[in-house]
């Protein structure tokens, strides 16, 4: 029994899927974020994991920079919830559509 | 034997931790099963031999991003459920459809290429002893990635900039 880069691919690509699920179901742009964090926690995987199998470590360089910007990601996203929750007093998606039309 | 006990109990931690984040009703629920995730992805990474990137998924991930959802699911105070109005255009059904068909997608894209190719079984270990995970890392990012390491850096100071400006409050 053994593991193989498969199984990694296959654990990541579920992890995404449960994370596009989030970003298209949920109406909470707190839980939205989240979801989205969940997703670059799956290419961090499949990177991470490749980079074991293939005895290379740029992948695990990439995870770096990756985790660099979801760390960007969520400090200016959770600014921008603050400031219009602020004018809004909301935060559910589809409440917000001011710049919709 | 004993990597297969530690990749399928982690899967399955991940996995079900990744579904309560996304199901859970509750948002700091959700926040904290976020950082179980986080911490079960970390071990993973211990078991893929990424020490470094271990020690910062628990410092950056569970220790300050998830700190942040914290604070802003704590500064946000709801007068009524977050999820009370729903626009009727919405279709959520066809969402759980799309996203049902990228992990199929993505699942025949696995059985696809690995089925034509014999997938890659794990290297032997390293020898002990020769060079530190992130020596070797602290190496490469410091040479061939430079450039783009100072990027990142500067993407940062920018984020944070921009996140001052943001959620300051205008007077």
């Amino acid at each position: 029994m053994e593991i193989t880069s498969a199984h990694y691919t296959v654990l990541s690509a579920a992890l995404f899927s449960i994370g596009v699920i989030g970003v298209l179901v949920r109406r909470n742009v707190i839980i939205i974020f989240m979801a989205i964090e969940l997703m670059l926690n799956a290419v961090n995987i499949n990177l991470v994991a490749h980079a074991r199998y293939l005895e290379n470590l740029i992948g695990q360089v990439f995870v770096v920079f990756v985790i660099a910007v979801a760390a960007a990601e969520a400090a200016v996203g959770l600014g921008i919830l603050l400031a219009f929750f602020r004018n809004k007093e909301t935060v559910n998606i589809d409440e917000m559509n001011i710049m919709r039309w | 034997m004993a990597e297969a006990i530690a990749f399928y109990t982690l899967a399955v931690l991940i996995l079900g931790l990744g579904v309560a984040v996304v199901t859970t009703p509750k948002t700091v629920h959700s926040v904290l099963f976020l950082v179980l995730n986080f911490l079960c992805v970390a071990i993973l990474y211990v078991v893929l031999r990424a020490e470094f990137l271990a020690v910062i998924q628990v410092l950056v991930y569970a220790g300050g991003i998830v700190v942040l959802y914290l604070f802003v699911v704590m500064l946000v105070n709801l007068k009524r459920a977050p999820e009370a109005h729903e626009d009727p255009r919405r279709l959520a059904r066809l969402g759980l459809g799309l996203s049902g068909a990228v992990l199929l997608e993505l699942a025949g894209i696995v059985v696809y290429s690995y089925g034509r190719a014999a997938p890659s079984s794990a290297p032997a270990a390293p020898v002990e002893g020769i060079v530190g995970n992130t020596e070797e890392l602290g190496w490469l990012l410091y040479t061939d990635y430079l450039i783009p390491f100072e990027v990142a850096s500067v993407l940062l100071l920018v984020a944070m900039v921009g996140a001052i400006v943001l959620a300051r409050r205008e007077s």
